[in-house]
């Protein structure tokens, strides 16, 4: 198969790390060639930040460049907007639909875009918005919001849900499996 | 079993399988995880040492004493760690020695884009570059035999996307490698007369280690299916994006060991091929090198010497880059990174711009403080300079500059080398003044402890630096300490301070907000009816804080509740839970 890539991109400290680890356990486990990449350090604070998840029979760069995003999982209205350059032509935007607003925004000095997912749409990207927010925190944490959007990203893939469950048992803390597992069906059946 | 590891995380494990004993390191982005994973194993010693020099002459030290030892740290690090590193080559080790540097190619998170493979030329040292987390386990096994064969440090070289990037190893066994320490003046006294004998040896070794790496696994060729039209000569990460381009239809000499260079396999790769590539980021060292033994190569004048590859990079300078995307009219506004919800710094920042005071800067967190809205500092060098530097800007500017211009400095960065700029205050006596804002961790690089924090790598209780005595023992009389969240006092004692005719000492302290044992407040919010939209708390440049409809808004899933707002309101309009 030709090699797959999902971009997970937001805010700094929204809790990428988590959803690409369970990306990574996953394929893994599934027998796929994997790369995760991402940047940390500066761009962790407040920033803007992207990982980047490729699978398939043999992978070698660690990167997704211009037109090569199958998806774009994003964890916030806007970021998917920054890096839409990256997604491939009939690629899907999975995005949540929280607002939080970056320093230049907060100081005036710039406006918050809030209709950036109608000109997707209207440029034929395929966008699924969903309010993970909400639905982390019916889960019982606004913390599970990587799990909701994860949830919304295995109803594209043909991986068998029980298969996400087991890689969700084994990358999270015992007593946050059930709140991560709830999150995640809100996410899928949503 | 498989596993997906961060090429740091793969290093790591491939040191601790090489028997590799003693670790001290400095952290530093990218480099960060190698000593933080190694620290998890129990049977082997690894440590923060307070800068990179002191790294490295532990792990000599080690190496001398018969354990195979390491150190690591970011390129910018090995400036520091540089005097010992042209040293060791003379004097060999004794047990094998590792050097792992991790360069940043594309600045995700430095202040420069120097390029490590300078040192290793310059000192005479092997060096090893990984182009994935595989690799990085296996090159560390082969590090320490090339350093015990040798008698050198070796260097291992990553890169942000090495470093950083997970791909699937396959994990060994630990083998225990010890040696006996003998005493030998000859080799480890370097006296003049004792390195002019070791120099020929080092001039030795290099044609030796040029031999080796004609014939090393290390470095191979890739044939591709019959295609000579062209070679390509790369290594690390670029090495990932060439293939991913060209898959298998492209001939490549893959470079596993990058300093010394193999004469003979670089020209009969070329004579095989029609023209020769070198796809390599930063600096042209292996086009250099080519060129210098007579080899007509491509590198530079199509690669770029700044910032990261991709391949796109290859692609587009071959033609084939045909992919097709999708882009937006509407314009997305930047988001920089900053100081978090609560962060210590800003207040005493807020206090200094407030007060429009000249603020040389240093390397952590804190060099956020130069971000709107507070836009606060007026340099940033190195790690220490901001004390060093702020002394000579005080030397030259006098009664203009002294009781206008502070310097700040983080706790960890100030032990690491501000502290000798401090003893350089108080000695030539500039009437300077030092903030010190220790947040009592290593900030920026994800929390580690540090000499300041009084625990060692494990978290366990270790020895403590007491700033306030070491201030006063170096000579300086007036250190005070200020709580950042405290506004009025931070601005009292600043300009107390600025006043005074001599050198003085601010400690700012505060733990990061980001520390477990920081426990956060109910958030604040804004009562409407009192707020009148006057934006003075938008100066502050807190990320929970924005304006909306009129008047300022808390966003409580980033509030901390520091409360610090509240006391920038002139209408009391910041509310706690309850009121």
């Amino acid at each position: 198969m030709a090699t797959k890539n999902i971009m997970i991109v937001g805010v700094g400290g929204q809790g990428s790390l988590l959803a690409s680890k369970l990306l990574g356990r996953l394929l893994v486990d599934e027998g796929y060639d994997v790369k995760v990449s991402e940047v940390h350090g500066m761009s962790q604070r407040g920033g803007s930040v992207v990982t980047y998840v490729r699978f398939g029979e043999k992978v070698y760069s660690p990167i997704i460049d211009e037109g090569e995003a199958d998806f774009i999982v994003s964890f916030e209205k806007i970021e998917a907007a920054r890096y839409i350059k990256d997604l491939k032509k009939g690629g899907t935007v999975i995005v949540n639909t929280q607002q939080i607003d970056p320093m230049p925004v907060i100081i005036g000095n710039a406006v918050y875009p809030e209709k950036v997912l109608d000109e997707m749409k209207e440029k034929g990207v395929n966008v699924d918005a969903i309010d993970a927010l909400s639905l982390a925190s019916q889960a019982g944490s606004a913390k599970a919001c990587n799990i909701v959007l994860m949830g919304r990203l295995a109803k594209y893939f043909d991986i068998p849900y029980d298969k996400w469950e087991t890689a969700i048992a084994k990358i999270v803390k015992p007593a946050f499996i059930e709140i991560n597992k709830k999150a995640f069906d809100l996410g899928y059946n949503n | 079993m498989k596993e997906l590891l961060i090429g740091n995380a793969a290093l790591a494990r491939g040191l601790y399988e090489a028997g590799c004993s003693v670790i001290s390191s400095y952290p530093g982005t990218p480099s960060t995880e190698i000593t933080e994973e190694f620290a998890k194993f129990s049977d082997v010693y690894c440590e923060w040492a307070p800068n990179e020099k002191v790294a490295a002459e532990t792990a000599f030290g080690a190496s001398l004493r018969g354990k195979r030892a390491a150190c690591c740290m970011k390129h910018v690090g090995l400036n520091v760690a540089a005097d010992p590193l042209f040293t060791m080559s003379y004097t060999g080790v004794n047990a094998g020695l590792v050097i792992c540097v991790a360069d940043d190619p594309g600045m995700h998170s430095s202040q420069n884009e120097q390029d490590s493979r300078h040192y290793a030329v310059a000192a005479k040292v092997p060096m090893l570059e990984p182009a994935d987390s595989q690799e990085a386990l296996d090159f560390a096994k082969a590090a320490f035999e090339i350093s015990e064969q040798f008698d050198t440090p070796v260097f291992i070289k990553m890169c942000t996307r090495v470093a950083h990037s997970q791909s699937i190893v396959e994990k060994g066994e630990r083998v225990e490698a010890v040696k006996e320490y003998v005493k030998n003046p000859r080799k480890y006294i370097m006296a003049p007369a004792n390195a002019i004998a070791r120099h020929p040896f080092v001039e030795e070794r290099t044609a030796k280690l040029t031999e080796y790496a004609e014939t090393s696994p290390l470095n191979r060729v890739e044939d591709g299916n019959g295609s000579y039209d062209f070679g390509i000569i790369t290594s690390s990460t670029s090495y990932q994006y060439v293939k991913e381009v060209f898959g298998d239809s492209v001939t490549v000499l893959k470079l596993g060991m990058v300093n010394p260079l193999p004469v003979k396999l670089i020209k009969d790769f070329a004579a095989k091929v029609g023209k020769v590539y070198v796809i390599e980021e930063l600096d042209p060292v292996i086009e250099n090198f080519c060129k210098t033994i007579g080899v007509d190569v491509i590198g530079k004048d199509r690669f770029s010497i700044l910032g990261e590859f991709s391949q796109k990079t290859i692609a587009k300078a071959f033609g084939m880059d045909d992919k097709d995307n999708v882009t937006l009219d509407t314009e997305i506004p930047v988001r920089p990174p900053m100081m978090c919800a609560g962060c210590p710094h800003r207040g005493m920042y807020y206090v200094l711009a407030k007060n429009k005071i000249t603020v040389l800067g240093d390397i952590g967190c804190y060099t956020l403080g130069s971000m709107p809205p507070l836009n606060a500092l007026d340099m940033t060098l190195c790690m220490g300079a901001s004390v060093s530097g702020s002394h000579g800007f005080n030397k030259a500017g006098g009664s203009e500059t002294e009781g206008k211009t502070v310097c700040v400095i983080g706790d960890s960065t100030f032990r690491h080398s501000g502290v000798t700029g401090l003893i350089n205050i108080a000695y030539n006596q500039s009437n300077s003044t030092v903030i010190i804002l220790d947040n009592s961790i290593t900030g920026m690089t994800g929390h580690q402890q540090n000499p300041t924090t009084g625990y060692n790598i494990k978290g366990d209780p270790a020895g403590k630096v007491d700033l306030e005595a070491l201030c006063h023992s170096v000579g300086i009389n007036s250190v005070r300490v200020v709580d950042p969240y405290d506004l009025e006092e931070c601005e009292k004692v600043v300009k107390e301070e600025l006043a005074k005719n001599e050198p003085s000492v601010i400690i700012s302290r505060r733990p990061c907000v980001l520390l477990k044992y920081v426990k956060p407040k109910k958030p604040l919010h804004v009562n409407p009816d009192k707020c009148r939209g006057c934006k003075r708390c938008m100066k502050f440049g807190c990320p929970a804080i924005s304006f909306r409809d009129g008047h300022a808004v808390i966003d409580n899933t980033l509030c901390i509740g520091c409360g610090v707002c509240a006391g920038l309101c002139p209408f009391d309009a910041f509310e706690s839970e309850g009121e």
